[in-house]
């Protein structure tokens, strides 16, 4: 564990208004985690991992990306980024996956796929496209390359974004509920995706309500309760002795 | 019906086209930058840039243009230090006071188009755009833009149907467009059925055209709300 984490949150904080979401949440993933974040509707889950690429600003609290920092100032109203090269260049290394997948609807998806590693990452175009034909194969909807998003189910949809979030040669990838808007016989598709990258050995962290992914995927499990980490660890230990009592409760349904 | 005059009144009429035209197009380029500003202003969320637009929206949508029309032409010569400035070669000619009024008008009417148009763009594809790292600039340009515009197409069409109409009121400040080469022409003859209903087939004709380029327009920027295509569809394993 001497190794510098991936994404590393310590004591993040969080309102929005008088709602107290993060109340001093810390956690770590390091290269090559799978992190399964787990909690009931309103924990704080999405928060906080919108948290890590600044999609929404902490209140308090520190987020490092491979040991940077990223610089906060206080506003009237909270903390707003420092500097927003420094965002927009951390962003671009860290993919993210909607729960609504979020395409660009006036592009197709080959356009989708290399238009961050063409226009953020300024990468040649030849190459880009080649990248992309690649990730497209391994997701299986190469064949869909020409399509607009809104000609594909919602699992095809789904594997689009991830392969759009791939193309950015990621060193983290977020994935929030990415298969919560899916109907029941597209979530495996999405699911075995996910397992590949894993199976890669990239460092993801997931909010998800899919207990079998948390439970046989990741490495690591957190629980969030209330804006506050209730349980962590290994899956095989947290899901076995873990002595919370909500995170029992949870599992129970 | 006399054919023969109906022809002639069609060739002194054809003349005034390219007039009509300029001037539509002059507007509506200039007026589109300008509603993109004041669209902009609306949506930037700051009260000092906010409320001028409104003021002006209002003030300009709820005057008729044929008054516009006259404030600017006969109105601003009356103050010495228009006719001292720079902008007073332009001022003097009908031709840039029909331009500017019309540029005024159709800004004020498309900025609320654009307003529509970007208030529609889907958040969540912000959001994507800047969880891959886009500058805000780039943002703009590459998701939001586009998106307004294929939000906004069909109401601008509109938009531009009714200023080439718009431009008829151009003919009570002397220019010679297609209106106003009617209106010399029945003065001459007092046949006025025939020379408007030449004049209002031309207008018929020019709407018509740019009818077909709005849809042509659409159809080429909207392929994705179409149904995909079957020769697409069937493509499957073609990589």
């Amino acid at each position: 564990m001497t190794a510098v984490p991936a994404v590393r949150l310590t004591d993040l904080r969080k309102s929005f208004g008088p709602l107290e979401v993060l109340k001093g949440v810390s956690l770590e993933a390091h290269e090559g985690d799978v992190v399964s974040i787990l909690g009931s509707s309103g924990s704080g889950k999405s928060t906080m991992l919108r948290c890590i690429n600044m999609l929404a600003t902490p209140d308090g609290g520190e987020v490092a990306i491979r040991g940077e920092v990223i610089g906060l100032t206080p506003t009237r109203h909270g903390m707003r980024p420092a500097d927003r090269l420094q965002v927009d260049r951390m962003r671009s290394q860290i993919g993210m996956v909607f729960q609504s997948f979020n395409l660009w609807s006036h592009m197709t998806v080959l356009e989708n796929v290399i238009e961050a590693p063409i226009h953020v990452q300024k990468r040649p175009r030849a190459e880009a496209v080649a990248e992309a034909e690649a990730i497209l194969a391994k997701v299986g909807i190469a064949d869909k390359r020409n399509h607009y998003p809104a000609h594909l189910s919602g699992g095809q949809q789904q594997r689009a974004a991830i392969a759009r979030a791939l193309a950015q040669r990621p060193k983290v990838m977020l994935f929030d509920e990415p298969t919560s808007a899916l109907d029941p016989e597209l979530v495996g598709e999405v699911l075995r995706v996910m397992r590949s990258l894993a199976e890669e050995g990239r460092t993801m962290l997931v909010v998800t309500h899919e207990m079998g992914f948390a439970r046989d995927v990741s490495n690591k499990v957190v629980f969030l309760h209330k804006g506050v980490v209730e349980a962590q660890g290994a899956p095989g230990e947290v899901f076995t002795n873990s002595t919370s009592e909500r995170f029992r409760q949870f599992l129970a349904g | 019906m006399d054919f023969a005059f109906l022809y002639d009144t069609l060739l002194t009429l054809l003349p005034g086209v390219p007039l009509t035209l300029k001037l539509a197009f002059s507007a509506v380029a200039l007026g589109a930058v300008l509603a993109l500003g004041l669209a902009m202003m609306r949506l930037s969320g700051l009260r000092a840039l906010d409320w001028p637009a409104r003021v002006y929206v209002f003030l300009f949508r709820s005057t008729p243009l044929l008054v516009q029309i006259f404030l600017i032409y006969y109105g601003l010569g009356q103050f010495r230090e228009v006719r001292t400035s720079w902008l007073w070669p332009f001022l003097r000619e009908p031709y840039w006071c029909a331009v500017l009024a019309l540029t005024l008008n159709t800004a004020a009417y498309a900025s609320e188009i654009f307003r529509g148009g970007l208030l529609a763009v889907p958040h969540g594809q912000v959001e994507a755009a800047r969880a891959a790292g886009m500058s805000r600039g780039l943002l703009f340009r590459r998701i939001v833009l586009p998106v307004a515009i294929r939000q906004a197409l069909p109401a601008y069409g509109s938009e531009l149907i009714l200023m080439i109409k718009a431009t008829a009121l151009a003919s009570i400040i002397t220019l010679m467009e297609v209106t106003g080469l009617a209106a010399k022409l029945i003065a001459e003859t007092y046949r006025a059925i025939e020379v408007f209903i030449v004049a209002g087939s031309i207008y018929l004709v020019l709407n018509f055209v740019v009818t077909r380029l709005v849809l042509a327009a659409e159809r080429r920027l909207t392929p994705h709300l179409r149904p995909a295509p079957v020769a697409i569809l069937n493509d499957g394993g073609a990589a």
